[in-house]
């Protein structure tokens, strides 16, 4: 019997509110970050959630000097700083480890002008977790994950196997992403991006939001860490399409493999709910509602939380899952934002109004370029 | 039942060398993109997607060609048990390069979709997985230099599990003109394969195999 990979103390910092329990309490009311942006870089507007970025130094400056630091930086210090005052733990233990999930990391420095302080080797991802290992004096070198959309899910899958391997005590699972020129103009250029706030699964849809945010959370050992409802991550997996690089495949292969391999790993056929990946984007959506009905979840009451976050990324699943294990944990079913009619052709149940509901388990999915799909499930210790 | 490495390959200063034996060399002097064409064409294959890759896709794609050639067994067991393990440095910075180019005047403002998706480093995985109908586990990990510890012991990790039976690792890193790829094979040291040869997969093997015949990696 391999030790429970239990889900302790976590932190989300979003244009929706600075840790968990407001994000949480944000989106039960049915608060959505996302806004009409006017911006220097596009002569369109879009619509996105971003940081105010005078409120992240206030909030930022016990921490450190801001303008020592990106934006990313301040706001995935926020995160990780936070869940290790919550937790008590150390990343100066050897026994700890700190997984870092970015897609883009600081890629905006490529873009940045002459003045900006902050040196342009800190666009390698190794020299910016570096940063983050010196300032948390960690004793193990910080792993980063840069895969996708599913980077942030699949982190916990990947800190899951080391954690139950018995190769740490706890691991640190963190990640984030900002909204920059350079990931507009990408998804512009794609089509991809809605001017409006997004729709996931919904006949109407138009693409997706970008949002920012970071997030962390403790993956621990420490049953005693898990709160007074614990938590365990008993499945996760992932999987590759082998159909295109940008596009998902029409059938759900990938996503379903990921699926059925976190489903058995579980040991379940099905869960309170799904914490989808609903991009909002045509073909994204509809493959996962294939992939779904595949997989024999037709039934299950299903999210995607984009309509309040829009699509941040690679803290996305790791937000997605945090916030889903709030849902188990105080039995509320979280309304899927944007949605109003069916727009895609496998059967899902998608989640029209936020209520209360008993909960044990539930499903995160994530999927992204590259043809890469994860699924995680997270169990209630009492309901195993 | 330990996992056994069956194969590793090179590719750095225009050579491709499987099993620390040479298979292409390519004229030193050319840069990598012509290099990555003529290894490419060496092979015989005809695969046209390859010449719309960006250049660290190439590479990673170059370098599992000769190794499936060199072990055809290894992708016998089924692309839904076989997992893409892979790392670098610089993740896909040069094609983030290319794109940061291309919106950096608003008089010349031509974001390309074609480069777009090139800036994310797992879409080497995701190209590998197309030409070989690979489905199984992926994972793309960044590090400051190619961690053996890291990448030997996770890939053990879900070789215990029973949905990965053999795995394609390594480090594929890219970034202005310099480039270098190791990758190699782990499969089971069970089943029909005649791998009495083949070393197990440990940090110390591949701390002897990374550098082999090459410098520091």
């Amino acid at each position: 019997m391999k030790i429970p990979a239990y889900i302790g103390p976590d932190s989300i910092f979003s244009p929706l509110g600075f840790g968990t329990e407001t994000n949480f309490s944000g989106i039960v009311s049915g608060r959505s970050a996302l806004g009409l942006i006017q911006s220097a870089y596009s002569a369109n507007p879009f619509c996105a959630s971003l940081f105010d970025e005078t409120i992240i130094d206030d909030i930022f400056e016990p921490l450190g000097k801001p303008s020592d630091f990106t934006r990313l930086e301040k706001i995935s210090i926020m995160a990780v700083a936070s869940v290790l005052k919550q937790s008590g733990i150390s990343l100066s233990d050897n026994r700890t480890l700190l997984i870092y999930s970015t897609t883009k990391g600081n890629v905006n420095l490529l873009e940045l002008d002459a003045s900006s302080e902050i040196p342009e080797n800190r666009v390698y991802l190794p020299v910016f977790t570096r940063l983050l290992g010196d300032y948390f004096n960690c004793a193990n070198e910080p792993v980063i994950v840069s895969n996708a959309c599913i980077s942030g899910l699949l982190s916990m899958v990947i800190a899951r196997r080391m954690l139950r391997a018995g190769n740490y005590d706890h691991i640190i699972v963190a990640g984030g992403d900002i909204v920059s020129e350079f990931t507009v103009s990408g998804f512009r250029s794609f089509n991809a991006m809605s001017d409006e706030p997004c729709r996931p699964y919904d006949a109407s849809r138009k693409g997706i939001n970008l949002g920012e945010a970071a997030a962390a959370v403790v993956l621990t050992r420490d049953r005693s860490l898990a709160g007074t409802v614990p938590v365990v991550m008993t499945g996760g997996a992932s999987a590759n399409d082998a159909n295109h690089i940008s596009g998902p495949s029409r059938d759900g292969q990938g996503l379903f493999l990921a699926l059925e391999a976190a489903k058995l790993e579980a040991g379940i056929t099905t869960a309170g709910f799904i914490s989808a990946h609903g991009t909002a984007t045509e073909f994204n959506d509809e493959m996962e509602s294939i992939a779904f009905s595949r997989s024999g979840l037709s039934d299950v009451p299903l999210h995607s939380l984009k309509g309040y976050f829009g699509h941040t990324l690679g803290a996305a699943g790791l937000l997605e899952s945090i916030l889903g294990v709030h849902s188990l944990k105080t039995g509320k079913l979280i309304a899927s934002a944007g949605f109003r009619e069916k727009g895609v052709s496998g059967n899902i149940n998608v989640i029209r109004e936020t209520g209360n509901c008993s909960l044990n388990s539930f499903i995160k999915t994530a999927s992204g370029f590259g043809g890469c799909n994860a699924a995680a499930v997270f169990t209630k210790e009492d309901a195993e | 039942m330990k996992p056994v490495i069956s194969s590793f390959c090179h590719v750095k200063n225009n050579t491709v060398r499987v099993d620390a034996e040479s298979q292409f060399e390519g004229d030193p002097l050319l840069p990598f993109p012509e290099f990555a064409s003529s290894a490419f064409r060496h092979l015989g294959v005809a695969y046209p997607k390859f010449f719309k890759m960006d250049n660290l896709s190439k590479l990673a794609l170059i370098a599992s060609e000769y190794l499936f050639r060199a072990d055809p067994a290894f992708l016998a067991v089924g692309g839904e048990n076989t997992g893409i393990v892979l790392s670098n440095y610089a993740s896909s910075l040069e094609s983030d390069r290319i794109h940061a180019a291309s919106i950096a005047s608003k008089q010349a403002y031509f974001p390309s979709p074609s480069v777009f998706v090139y800036t994310l480093p797992n879409i080497m995985i995701g190209e590998i997985s197309i030409r070989n109908r690979i489905t199984g586990e992926n994972a793309f990990f960044v590090t400051p230099f190619f961690n053996t510890n890291l990448i030997v012991s996770y890939v053990n990790l879900l070789l215990e599990e029973e949905r990965t039976k053999a795995c394609l690792c390594g480090w594929v890193e890219l970034d202005g003109p310099a480039y270098e790829a190791f990758l190699y094979l782990v499969v089971p040291s069970s089943g029909t394969r005649k791998n009495s040869n083949f070393s197990e997969h440990s940090t110390d093997n591949i701390n002897l195999l990374k550098n082999l015949g090459f410098g520091i990696l």
